[in-house]
C-alpha cells in the first residue's frame, strides 16, 4: 500500500512540518510564560506603586514583544500547513481538528491582538488598572489558544468522540466534550504550558543573572530573580508531577511510544526505568541485548506505567510479533485486518455509485468489523509500526534529566537570592545563564518525544503519517523547505541580535536605531 | 438550539459567518493598503514614523482575522481547506510567505541589531501590502472563474495545473479582482491615516493619493463586476447535486436574492460616497463609509459564490468536482457545536470596539510618537 506513495515526498513533507514546528517551539514557551510572569510583575507594581516595578515590568514586555511578533509569524505557516502539505489529513480530521482551532481563534487569538494593544501603548492612555486587567487577558488570551491546539495535537495521541464515516472517509465528531477533556488533553495542555512556563523563567534568569554578574541594574535583576525563581519552581514541580501523568497515559494507549522511549525491545513484566543508558547501533527487536549499558531503576517502568511493580511491559518485539500470553495482537495481525477494511471500505464506494444497496450493505458490514484496524491496512510490513527508536529514547533522557536539573537549579538561585548572596556565586550566576538555552533543548525533545514517538501514524491508529500528505512534487516540497528554513533563520538571528542589543542596553535604550 | 436546527441551515449559516469574516478582513486590510502608500505619503522619518505607528497599532487584528478565517474555514468547510489550500499549493504558499515577512517587520523595524535593516523590513510591508493583498484577490475571484482540479471517491485532490494555483494569475477577471482590491485598500489604507494621524501634509497627500488610486480601482472593480455578471455560472441541482453551467448565473443570484443585491448595490454606493467625501468634502470619516461599503460589498460577493445553489468552490475542469456549501461541510454535530462558539463573536466585537476607543482617543501625532515608550 505505501508502496505507491513517494517516501521522499513524505520525508521532505515532514521535515518541513518540523522545521516551521521547531521555529515557532523557539517563540512561544517564552510569549506563554513572560506573560505571566510580567502580569505578575505588573501587578506588584499596581499594588505596590513603586516605580521601580513599573521599569522592570516595561522591560520585560520590551523583550516579550520582540518574542511575540516572531511566535506570531511562524504561527500562521502551521495552521495553514495543514492545509497546503497535509490535505488529507485536513479532510480526515477537519470535522474534528477544524473546530479547536476556529475557538482558538474566535476566542483566544482576539483576546490577544486586542489586549496587547493596551499593553504596549496604553500606559498613559487607560488607568492603571485598565492596562493590568489587559496585561492578565492577554496572558490569559495566549495560554487559551495554546489549550486549542494542544486539544487538536491530543487528540492526534489518543483520537476519542469522534467515528469514522465511510460515506464522507473521514472522521467525525460524536461528542465535543470527549475531545476537549480527553486525559490527553488535559494533560498535554498542562505538561505543555507548564514546560513553557520553566523556559520562561530560566530566560528571566539567565538575562537577571548576567546583570548580577556585570553588576548592573542590581535591582531589577535580584527582583526578576525572585519572581521568576519561584514561578520557574512552582512550574517546573507541576511538570514533573504532569510527566508523570503524561508516561501514564502513553502506556495505556500509546504502548509503541512507550517501548521506544524506553529502548524496551523485549516485554517484561517489573520492567526497568532506565534512567541513562546507550543503546547499541545495531539494535533491534530479534537482538536480546540491545543496550551497550544502561542503569535502571527496578520495576519502575511497570509502577509508573502501570501504577503496579509487577506489570507487564510490551516491548517493541511484542507489539510487532504479537504476544498471546499477554494478549497482545500481532501487527501482521492487524495489517491483514487493516487490508480488508480498506478493500471493504472501497467496495461499498463502488457499490454506492453502482447504486447497488445490497451489496454496499454487506461491504459496510465487513468494513464495520474490521474498521478499527484500517489505518494497520496502509502498512506493507510489521516493522513499519516502530518509529526512531534511538531519537525518542535519547531526546527523552535529556528531557527528564533537564527537568530534574532546572527544579535544582530554581531551588538554590532561589535560596541564594533569599539570602541576598546570589551576587557573590559567579559560578551559580554563570551556570544559571547556561540553563536558558537548555530549556529550550528540554521543551523541544519533550516535542520530538511525542511526536517522533508516534510515527508512524499521524493519527495514532487511525491515518499513517505517509497517507496523511498532499500529493504535490516533491521538488516543491524541498523549494518550500528551504525558502523556510533560510527566512525563519534570518528572522531568528534578527530576533537573537535584536534581545542582545536590547538586553545589553538595558531597560532605558535601545528601543530605536 | 443550533442542533435542532436542519443541517442545510447550519451549512448557510457557517458559509453567511465566512462571509462576514472574509468582509470584515478586507476592510481590515487597510492596513496592507497603508504599508504600500508610505513612501508616497510620508516625506520625512517622522512622518513615516508616524505612519508606520498608526499602522502598527492595528496589523495584529488583521492577522489575526486572517488565521480566523482560516481557522473558521477549516472547521466549517473542511473540504476547501484540503482542496484548495493542498491545491492551489503554490498561491497559498505566496500569500503566507507576504504575512509572515509582515508580523516581524513593525517590531523589528527599527530596532538595533536587526541584522536585515529598516530597508529590508520596510520592503517586507511593502510586499505584504501588494504581492499579499494581488494574490488574495486574485484567489478569491478563482471562486467565480473556477480551478483545475479533481476531488476522488475519498475526497482527496489533484490539482490538474503544475503550476498549483499560480495559473489564477492568467485570468483576466482574477487579476480584475486581485487588482481592484489592491487599489482599494490602498484608498482605505489613506482614509485611516486621515482619520487617525494628526498632521496637515499626511492629511493632504492621503486625500490625493485616494484620489488617484480610485480610478484604478473603480476600473477594475467594473471590469470584474461586469465580466461576473455576465459570465457563465457554476450552479448544481439540489436533487441530483449535479453540477452545471448556467448562463448569467451571477446576474441571476442577485436578482433572485434581493436582499444580496440591496447589499451590494448599499455597499458600492458606500464606497464611493466614503471616497468623495474623503476628497471633496475634507471629510475624516470617509474610512468608516469606505470601510462599511467594502464589508457589504464583499459580504455580498461572497454570498453571490455560496449561495443560491451556487458552487463557492467550482472545478472549471471537472464540474462534479466542485466544492458547494453542502457538499463540502462538517458533519451537522461538528457545525452546530460551533454554531454555540458563534454566539461569541458579538462579545468579542464588542471589546475590540471598547479596546480601541480607548486607545485611538487621542489621535497620533508627532507628540504622542515621542512621549510614547513603544513606537515601531
Amino acid at each position: 500500500m505505501l508502496g505507491t506513495i513517494d517516501l521522499s515526498l513524505v520525508d521532505w513533507s515532514r521535515a518541513q512540518f518540523a522545521l516551521t514546528a521547531i521555529y515557532h517551539w523557539f517563540f512561544v514557551p517564552l510569549t506563554l510564560g513572560l506573560s505571566f510572569l510580567i502580569a505578575i510583575m505588573e501587578t506588584i507594581y499596581v499594588r505596590t506603586g513603586n516605580e521601580e516595578w513599573k521599569r522592570i515590568t516595561k522591560f520585560w514586555m520590551k523583550l516579550f514583544g520582540i518574542n511575540f511578533a516572531i511566535g506570531i509569524a511562524t504561527g500562521i505557516i502551521l495552521e495553514f500547513e495543514f492545509g497546503t502539505n497535509w490535505s488529507n489529513y485536513s479532510w480526515m480530521v477537519g470535522d474534528i481538528f477544524g473546530a479547536p482551532l476556529a475557538i482558538e481563534g474566535i476566542f483566544a487569538f482576539f483576546l490577544e491582538s486586542t489586549f496587547i494593544a493596551v499593553m504596549f501603548f496604553g500606559w498613559n492612555k487607560v488607568s492603571k488598572k485598565f492596562h493590568l486587567t489587559s496585561t492578565w487577558l492577554v496572558a490569559f488570551g495566549s495560554n487559551l489558544s495554546a489549550l486549542w491546539i494542544l486539544v487538536a495535537n491530543a487528540w492526534m495521541q489518543y483520537p476519542v468522540g469522534m467515528h469514522f464515516n465511510p460515506g464522507t472517509a473521514r472522521s467525525e465528531m460524536l461528542n465535543f466534550w470527549d475531545v476537549l477533556f480527553s486525559p490527553f488533553a488535559v494533560n498535554k495542555f498542562l505538561h505543555t504550558v507548564t514546560s513553557a512556563y520553566v523556559v520562561a523563567a530560566l530566560f528571566v534568569l539567565g538575562i537577571s543573572a548576567w546583570y548580577l554578574y556585570k553588576k548592573r541594574e542590581l535591582l531589577l535583576a535580584k527582583r526578576s530573580i525572585i519572581v521568576a525563581a519561584v514561578f520557574g519552581l512552582i512550574s517546573a514541580l507541576f511538570l514533573a508531577m504532569t510527566g508523570d501523568g503524561s508516561a501514564y497515559l502513553v502506556a495505556q494507549k500509546q504502548p509503541m511510544k512507550l517501548a521506544a522511549m524506553e529502548g524496551l525491545y523485549h516485554g517484561k513484566k517489573g520492567a526497568d526505568l532506565v534512567v541513562f543508558g546507550v543503546l547499541k547501533n545495531d539494535a533491534h527487536k530479534d537482538s536480546l541485548d540491545n543496550f551497550t549499558f544502561n542503569l535502571g531503576i527496578p520495576k519502575l517502568l511497570s509502577a509508573l506505567g502501570y501504577k503496579n511493580s509487577n506489570a507487564f511491559v510490551p516491548g517493541i518485539k511484542d507489539l510487532v510479533d504479537g504476544n498471546p500470553k499477554e494478549n497482545i495482537m500481532s501487527a501482521g495481525a492487524k495489517i491483514e485486518k487493516g487490508r480488508v477494511a480498506l478493500a471493504a471500505l472501497a467496495s461499498f464506494k463502488e457499490f454506492k455509485k453502482l447504486k447497488n444497496q445490497t451489496k454496499a450493505d454487506s461491504a459496510l458490514g465487513v468494513f464495520n468489523a474490521n474498521s478499527t484496524y484500517m489505518g494497520y491496512g496502509y502498512f506493507d510490513t510489521p516493522e513499519s509500526i516502530i518509529p526512531n527508536v534511538p531519537l525518542t529514547f535519547y531526546s527523552f533522557r535529556i528531557m527528564i534529566l533537564l527537568g530534574g536539573f532546572f527544579i535544582f537549579l530554581f531551588m538554590l538561585v532561589l535560596y541564594f537570592a533569599m539570602k541576598n548572596k546570589l551576587e557573590s556565586k559567579k559560578l551559580l550566576l554563570f551556570i544559571t545563564m547556561l540553563s536558558f538555552p537548555l530549556g529550550y533543548l528540554a521543551s523541544e525533545t519533550g516535542w520530538i518525544v511525542a511526536e517522533v514517538g508516534r510515527q508512524p501514524w499521524a493519527i495514532q491508529d487511525l491515518l499513517p503519517t505517509a497517507v496523511a500528505t498532499t500529493h504535490i512534487g516533491t521538488s516543491s516540497v524541498i523549494t518550500t523547505f528551504v525558502i523556510f528554513a533560510v527566512l525563519f533563520t534570518a528572522l531568528l538571528i534578527a530576533e537573537i541580535k535584536i534581545m542582545i542589543s536590547q538586553i545589553k542596553s538595558g531597560p532605558e535604550g535601545g528601543d530605536h536605531v | 438550539m443550533f442542533e435542532t436546527y436542519s443541517y442545510l441551515f447550519l451549512q448557510q449559516y457557517w458559509w453567511v459567518i465566512e462571509s462576514l469574516l472574509a468582509a470584515l478582513l478586507v476592510f481590515l486590510m487597510f492596513v496592507q493598503g497603508g504599508q504600500t502608500s508610505l513612501n508616497t505619503i510620508a516625506k520625512t522619518e517622522e512622518e513615516k514614523t508616524m505612519l508606520v505607528n498608526a499602522l502598527g497599532r492595528k496589523w495584529e487584528l488583521t492577522f489575526t482575522t486572517l488565521v480566523t478565517f482560516g481557522g473558521a474555514m477549516f472547521a466549517a468547510f473542511p473540504k476547501f481547506y484540503s482542496t484548495s489550500f493542498g491545491g492551489a499549493y503554490w498561491v497559498w504558499i505566496a500569500i503566507l510567505f507576504c504575512f509572515i515577512i509582515q508580523a516581524v517587520s513593525y517590531e523589528f523595524r527599527r530596532k538595533p541589531g536587526n541584522f536585515l535593516g529598516q530597508k529590508v523590513y520596510e520592503a517586507f510591508l511593502f510586499i505584504n501590502g501588494s504581492l499579499g493583498i494581488f494574490l488574495i484577490g486574485t484567489a478569491v475571484a478563482t471562486f467565480f472563474t473556477g480551478s483545475d482540479f479533481k476531488i476522488n471517491d475519498y475526497n482527496q485532490v489533484e490539482w490538474l495545473s503544475s503550476t498549483r494555483g499560480l495559473e489564477a494569475v492568467l485570468n483576466i477577471q482574477n487579476v480584475a479582482l486581485g487588482l481592484g482590491v489592491f487599489f482599494l485598500v490602498r484608498i482605505l489604507g489613506a482614509q485611516y491615516f486621515i482619520n487617525n494621524i494628526n498632521d496637515e501634509n499626511i492629511d493632504a497627500r492621503s486625500r490625493k493619493q485616494v484620489i488617484y488610486n480610485s480610478i484604478p480601482f473603480l476600473l477594475f472593480f467594473l471590469t470584474f463586476v461586469g465580466m461576473l455578471l455576465f459570465k457563465d455560472g457554476f450552479a448544481y441541482d439540489t436533487a441530483t447535486n449535479n453540477v452545471y453551467l448556467e448562463s448569467y448565473k451571477y446576474l441571476h443570484n442577485l436578482l433572485q436574492m434581493p436582499i444580496v443585491l440591496i447589499l451590494f448595490l448599499f455597499g458600492v454606493v458606500f464606497v464611493l460616497g466614503g471616497i468623495f467625501i474623503t476628497a471633496f468634502k475634507r471629510s475624516k470619516k470617509g474610512i468608516w463609509f469606505s470601510g462599511l461599503g467594502t464589508i457589504f460589498t464583499v459580504f455580498a460577493l461572497f454570498m453571490l459564490a455560496g449561495f443560491n445553489h451556487t458552487s463557492f468552490y467550482p472545478s472549471a475542469s471537472n464540474l462534479q468536482s466542485s466544492l458547494t456549501i453542502e457538499n463540502s461541510s462538517s458533519s451537522h454535530y461538528t457545525l452546530a457545536a460551533m454554531g454555540y462558539v458563534s454566539l461569541f463573536v458579538p462579545f468579542v466585537v464588542l471589546y475590540i470596539y471598547v479596546v480601541w476607543k480607548a486607545i485611538d482617543k487621542k489621535k497620533i501625532d508627532k507628540q504622542e510618537i515621542k512621549e510614547n515608550d513603544h513606537i515601531y
